[in-house]
């Protein structure tokens, strides 16, 4: 595999697969230099046009831990700002002799171009409402470490999956290794011709609570109030919000988990994010394993080179 | 100097017949068997039809030059078959007074097919006051439009219409409500769903579509309307125009060819405005080809230089080329008779374009010798380095299609001889 632009390009085979490294990975991050020599030489470039904190943070530690070098690239720093166009720096950047092109953007299908301008491996860090593999893979992994696999489970996905690419990512990983996912929002939050969609629709999060293994709730933006789409915030969360009183319906084992960043109070109460349930913390800390396990697939291509109990 | 087209079936709205045709001094002299003159245009197993118009031509002079000239895309138009086009008013400055109209008038002048332009319909192609209609007319304009905007106020296209009658010109709507449309950059649908790209619904064409209607059987004034993408628009103007209201309407070759599907590979050069449909819009344009709901087929041909595709695909501009492949688009996608076919592209888009009498005319001794003459079966590929547009955003890369024009005579002068331009 060159590159990893959406979760179809792994499908269920794949997420095992990356499941698998990153069980070692895992491993390896708690050891006291938590660092192999796997991509020693190799060079990955970071290309985010968008703010991030935890996915940028999340892939240079992954590629630090596996030797790899790290080129970084801020927007506000470059000359995106004197107006270059992303086929250009894509271009500038690629005549420096990357490995990987790690790529954020705001319009959907950059990182898919971006692969067409290269010759390295793109990996797709979020792009607009299209899709966000690794956060995908991450979920599949946090699912799996504290159900034993995401396979039967029943995940409800609540919020603004219409413009959410976690939702895209998510809802392809999830189905694609058995889950059945059922997504909850008021109608103006999901997408167009979403009965296209491989999962349950229902506008009632009430009506599905106490019969799901995991909740997962989407980030709303406060300006979904000006397009119409939400009464208001204080609405949202009496409707869809992830209250205490909603939170006690759940099955004991129940996940909560979020992709961050979270609008307290907002998608889930605070008290619901500090109970032993939620997995937030857990999310971004299997982040590094995760991407360290993608950059692995992606760039070490000798498979002898592969570490012990890695599957191949 | 004469020149005599040999061996050809000519195709015009009279019927078809085997035939030569001899053309001097910018007119049609005879039209039979066994003709000689200067020249000799061999067309043994080709059509010889009336010139086509294209009612629906970005030529983006003036303003962005830097996509397409006069020049240039009149080159295109003319390996396209096209004896005319109509240029469309979105330039930089707009087309909305009569300087810039005489501009482009000056330079269609210099071209090697009959150039005409559109006005557009308000000052700035802004929605909110009437454009001099009457000093374009003046000058010969006869297709008034706002193209790559909807005249949104009610209102103001009823006043629009009714004004435009007066003056004995035809209003065409870029059917499109803003307000649905906005911020859409594909057609609403499973793709759009899919990709996370935000969509435009056909209601937001259908709504537009609807209204006029309504506007065009109050006021009495007829109405063009433009690039129509779906089944409920066709259908729409089928039923008006059965209940006797003056509509026209043209389909865009790629609507009949392409669907939405087609975004999928994020590439710009399939970013159109109105936007590529689902298969099912797509036959609903066949289908108002072929019973006559859908008067033209126009090309929508809208260039871009590769700086400004070479985009993120919500941040490129929409348009694609069309004038050097709509014949055979048109010969390979749709199940027509080659009369209908012909049609389509020539003598019914010119009457749209108040353009009778000297294009779309059959061919016959006295008439003028606006004229192309297209092999129906030889196939070839889209190669974009090989167009005359100065831009290359064709959609049809590689697509290998049937019919090509040999042969296109302007005002008697052959411009294009087999396939070769003439300057």
């Amino acid at each position: 595999m060159k590159h990893l632009l959406s979760i179809n390009d792994l499908g269920a085979e794949g997420i095992d697969e990356v499941c698998r490294l990153a069980d070692h990975f895992t491993e390896v991050s708690q050891r006291p230099i938590p660092k192999v020599p796997a991509l020693r030489g190799k060079t990955v470039a970071m290309l985010f046009y968008e703010d991030s904190t935890r996915t940028r943070l999340s892939f240079e530690v992954a590629a630090r831990r596996l030797s790899a070098d790290v080129m970084g690239f801020s927007v506000s720093a470059s000359s995106v700002n004197k107006g270059e166009s992303v086929r250009d720096t894509v271009a500038t950047v690629s005549a420096m002799g990357p490995d990987a092109i790690v790529v954020r953007h705001r319009s959907a299908g950059v990182p898919q171009q971006t692969a067409a301008w290269t010759h390295a491996s793109v990996i797709n860090a979020g792009d607009g409402w299209h899709e966000h593999p690794t956060q995908a893979l991450l979920d599949c992994y946090t699912i799996r470490d504290r159900l034993g696999s995401v396979a039967g489970r029943r995940i409800v996905i609540v919020g603004d999956v219409k413009h959410s690419r976690v939702a895209r990512s998510c809802v392809m990983a999830f189905t694609a290794l058995g889950a059945k996912v059922t997504l909850v929002a008021p109608p103006t939050l999901l997408p167009p011709e979403v009965g296209s969609w491989p999962v349950d629709i229902s506008f009632s999060l009430d009506a599905v609570l106490s019969d799901c293994d995991v909740v997962y709730g989407l980030r709303v933006q406060k300006e979904r109030q000006s397009e119409a789409l939400l009464p208001s915030l204080r609405e949202y969360t009496a409707q869809w919000g992830l209250t205490v009183a909603r939170a006690a319906r759940l099955h004991p084992d129940a996940l909560v988990m979020h992709p961050g960043p979270v609008n307290r109070g907002v998608e889930i109460a605070p008290e619901v994010l500090d109970q032993p349930n939620a997995t937030l913390n857990e999310q971004v800390r299997h982040g590094v394993a995760v991407r360290m396990a993608v950059l692995y697939l992606l760039l070490a291509a000798d498979p002898d080179l592969r570490p012990e109990g890695g599957g191949t | 100097m004469s020149t005599v087209i040999k061996g050809g079936l000519v195709i015009d709205q009279t019927g078809e017949r085997n035939a030569d045709v001899a053309v001097e001094d910018g007119l049609v002299v005879a039209v039979g068997p066994d003709l000689s003159g200067d020249e000799v245009l061999d067309a043994s197993g080709c059509v010889v039809a009336p010139g086509f118009v294209d009612i629906h031509a970005h030529l983006r002079q003036p303003g962005a030059e830097e996509a397409e000239t006069i020049e240039t895309g009149s080159w295109a138009a003319v390996r396209g078959g096209y004896s005319a086009v109509v240029a469309m008013p979105n330039t930089n400055p707009p087309i909305d007074c009569a300087a810039v109209v005489q501009e482009v008038l000056a330079l269609g002048r210099l071209a090697p097919c009959d150039v005409y332009t559109s006005g557009a319909i308000t000052v700035g192609r802004k929605g909110e006051q009437l454009a001099p209609m009457a000093e374009m007319a003046a000058l010969g304009v006869r297709l008034f439009t706002d193209d790559g905007n909807g005249v949104q106020e009610a209102g103001l296209m009823r006043r629009a219409m009714e004004y435009a009658a007066g003056l004995g010109v035809v209003l065409a709507q870029h059917c499109e409500v803003d307000s649905l449309a906005a911020g859409g950059h594909m057609h609403e649908g499973e793709w759009s769903s899919r990709l996370g790209i935000a969509g435009v619904p056909a209601e937001a064409e259908e709504l537009m579509v609807m209204r006029d209607i309504a506007l065009s059987r109050f006021t009495g004034a007829p109405i063009h309307f433009q690039h129509l993408s779906t089944r409920g628009s066709i259908a729409m103007v089928r039923a008006a125009r059965e209940a006797g209201v003056e509509v026209t309407a043209e389909a865009a070759t790629h609507h009949f060819t392409l669907t939405d599907e087609a975004c999928a590979s994020y590439d710009p050069v399939f970013k159109v405005n109105p936007p590529l449909r689902p298969a099912d819009d797509r036959d609903a344009v066949r289908e108002g080809l072929s019973d006559g709901a859908v008067d033209a087929i126009a090309t929508d041909h809208a260039p871009h230089s590769p700086d400004t595709k070479e985009m993120p695909f919500d941040q490129a501009p929409p348009g694609m080329l069309g004038l050097e492949t709509a014949l055979a688009l048109a010969l390979t996608e749709l199940n027509l008779p080659l009369a209908e076919v012909v049609g389509l592209l020539s003598w019914q888009p010119a009457a749209i374009a108040g353009l009778k009498g000297v294009h779309g005319v059959p061919i016959a001794p006295g008439g003028p010798a606006n004229l192309c003459v297209f092999d129906p079966n030889e196939t070839w590929t889209v190669d974009p380095d090989a167009l005359a547009s100065r831009s290359r955003n064709t959609p049809y890369a590689g697509r290998q299609v049937r019919g090509r024009v040999r042969h296109t005579i302007v005002g008697g002068l052959p411009v294009l001889v087999d396939q070769e331009m003439r300057p």
